[in-house]
């Protein structure tokens, strides 16, 4: 819901181009980009290399132990689960499916809205109708609600399954930004001259269109992946994940079962959810900078100038 | 009149999109009901006779026999006049609308108070902000509610637990609705137990959900204050305050007021991982039980409910905004 809403402040499109160099001033003087950045790096550095950050545990972070429920000690950081795991590898072990997810749903997600809600504004007429209708109604129906049936019926414990679903319900608010956007375009000179150097639709599309809405594809993204995260710990957290996969919401969902804050283990039951913490975090401070970066009026205070039209 | 008219060929029609999405998902999908429905019943050690079975199915809309046209007719035709079946999950029998007369006044009262809470709270704080650009208030709102929006709901609910509700003597309660000993009833000992029993819950979604209406209000209020009619207002010499509500705030709102009006539909389903932390039983948890017992009918009625609870709030926001902003109704 709060995704939904916190995307949501770019209310005039501004299609200001920037030179590249500009862009990445504004990213390296935005400190919320930099935080943002600097989480997002780190986390796919444990995606992608979990042994560094693990040394002593070569193999299965899942090998049961013999001292089960520890408390967090020098040798366990984060304490044991209920079979004796080791938290803390696991923790950094699920790293890599929960990025993945969030990558993969948010690019999924991005690329329906991106094809919806701009072939709606450029083609116009009934075909705008349609498109249009249909992204409201997807806008409309209960997201959450919508994936548990799907995910229930579809079988629980799919991974393909969860990016599926979470993909079909996370492009509807990401469409009609585009639509609004593309449409605020279509009647721009530099599209009217390609019209009449009689260039084709599609390259009209991918070469005139879309690099002029590259900020708002990547907040798209940004918004999409945050969504992604969100949403598959919590279903997995239900169990509605693969219960043998190594992620955090699966963890989670161990934890709950075996009663670890019970149990009086609360690093084993909170970590994995500050892990998606800090991913959607991450995520949310991006978005929010490229927000001040493509905004100039919402950037933190400077002397206001006058605004120049773009 | 005819955007209203429009809005509501728009209930209509997502409404079937709905029920049809209800209709053809389950069937959809691998492996037949009837199988999932045996090797549940089968499960749980029951012997079910071949005249129940079809009972079951029949009210779940099933028969193998017949054309899935007429199968999707009818199926539309009793999920209209509210016949929406029979539980086939933990109590069996019990009509689905049953069910969900026990446990909507609960969240209804938790996540309905939370909710309107949350969004007075951020309007107000968001106006601030967005007023005092750079003032303190300013300073600190974005980064913060920044982080508390991008919190996942069971974490913060975790996360209440083990503060405040751990230990030999916990501070709060951390589950059910009230004290199971007491017997409801209009005494302040009870009611003191439903309160106690709600704070977690309500302060979890408070925190999660606040964060989006500031960060929203304050942007739309920097936008806002940039238009002409808001330096007319001070050229004018009118006095702050009334500018900053009353010219300012006011048109600021309006665009928040739709997604106010879907959080509210959402009320009844967006908070079910709360719900289930807290083992709160209102309708969230009753959808989390009706997955684990894969209890079709009783989710397929938890689905439609939610998407009419989201439209009828939608469209309640939409006759406010005609009432209240008169270039929508130039509009139309």
């Amino acid at each position: 819901m709060t995704t939904i809403v916190a995307g949501g402040a770019t209310g005039t499109p501004t299609a200001a181009r920037r030179t590249r160099r500009g862009v990445w001033h504004a990213i390296l003087r935005n400190r919320k980009a930099m935080v943002g950045a600097f989480l997002f790096v780190l986390f796919c550095l444990l995606a992608a290399f979990p042994r560094l950050f693990v040394p002593w545990q070569h193999g299965d972070p899942r090998t049961v132990g013999a001292t089960p429920l520890q408390h967090p000690s020098g040798k366990h950081w984060l304490g044991t689960t209920g079979l004796g795991q080791d938290v803390y590898a696991e923790l950094i072990y699920s790293t890599r499916e929960s990025l993945l997810i969030a990558l993969i749903a948010g690019l999924g997600a991005t690329v329906l809205s991106v094809l919806i809600g701009v072939s709606a504004a450029y083609l116009g007429g009934g075909a705008d109708d349609a498109l249009s209708m249909l992204t409201d109604i997807f806008l409309v129906l209960p997201t959450f609600p919508l994936i548990i049936v799907l995910a229930t019926y579809a079988g629980k414990g799919n991974l393909t399954v969860i990016i599926v679903v979470l993909i079909v319900t996370g492009w509807s608010y990401g469409a009609r930004q585009m639509r609004a956007q593309a449409l605020s375009l279509r009647n721009r000179e530099f599209l009217e001259s390609a019209r009449v150097r009689g260039e084709r639709s599609s390259y009209i599309i991918i070469f005139e269109v879309l690099p002029t809405m590259t900020s708002l594809i990547l907040a798209n993204f940004l918004g999409a992946a945050l969504y992604a995260v969100l949403t598959a710990a919590g279903l997995q957290f239900l169990g509605l994940g693969d219960p043998n996969s190594l992620s955090w919401g699966t963890m989670l969902y161990w934890a709950q079962n075996q009663g670890a804050l019970v149990n009086g283990l609360p690093a084993w039951a909170l970590s994995p959810g500050l892990a998606v913490a800090l991913l959607g975090v991450a995520f949310a401070l991006l978005n929010y900078a490229f927000d001040e970066i493509s905004n100039p009026a919402l950037r933190p205070v400077r002397r206001r100038r006058v605004r120049a039209h773009s | 009149m005819r955007f209203l008219l429009r809005r509501l060929g728009f209930f209509v029609l997502t409404l079937w999109a709905a029920m049809t999405l209800n209709f053809f998902i389950p069937r959809l999908m691998p492996g037949s009901p009837e199988q999932a429905l045996r090797d549940r019943f089968s499960k749980g050690g029951q012997i079910v006779t071949t005249a129940q079975m079809r009972r079951v199915l029949e009210e779940f809309g099933f028969d193998p026999n017949k054309n899935i046209v007429i199968q999707y007719l009818e199926y539309l035709k009793s999920m209209v006049t509210g016949h929406w079946g029979v539980s086939i999950g933990s109590s069996l029998g019990t009509p689905v609308t049953t069910l969900i007369g026990h446990a909507l006044p609960w969240t209804l009262g938790l996540v309905g108070i939370a909710t309107i809470l949350a969004f007075i709270i951020g309007t107000l704080i968001g106006t601030i902000a967005g007023w005092r650009r750079g003032g303190l208030v300013d300073g600190i709102v974005p980064p913060v509610f920044v982080v508390t929006s991008a919190l996942p709901y069971f974490w913060v609910a975790l996360l209440f637990i083990s503060l405040f509700a751990m230990g030999n003597h916990p501070w709060l309660p951390n589950d059910f609705n009230y004290d199971q000993g007491l017997h409801p009833g209009f005494n302040p000992t009870f009611i003191g137990s439903v309160l106690k029993h709600g704070i977690l819950p309500a302060g979890t979604i408070l925190i999660t959900a606040v964060g989006g209406w500031i960060l929203t209000m304050r942007n739309n209020m920097i936008t806002t204050l940039a238009e002409d009619y808001v330096r007319m207002a001070r050229a004018k010499g009118i006095p702050n305050r009334k500018i900053m509500v009353g010219y300012a705030a006011r048109n600021a709102f309006l665009p928040n007021l739709s997604g106010f009006a879907m959080s509210l539909g959402f009320v009844i389903a967006g908070t079910i991982l709360v719900e289930y932390v807290f083992n709160y039983p209102g309708l969230g948890y009753m959808f989390y039980n009706a997955t684990v017992s894969t209890d079709f009918p009783l989710l397929q009625a938890l689905f439609l409910l939610v998407t009419l609870a989201v439209l009828i709030c939608v469209l309640l926001c939409d006759f406010a905004v005609f009432l209240l902003d008169p270039r929508a109704r130039a509009k139309g």
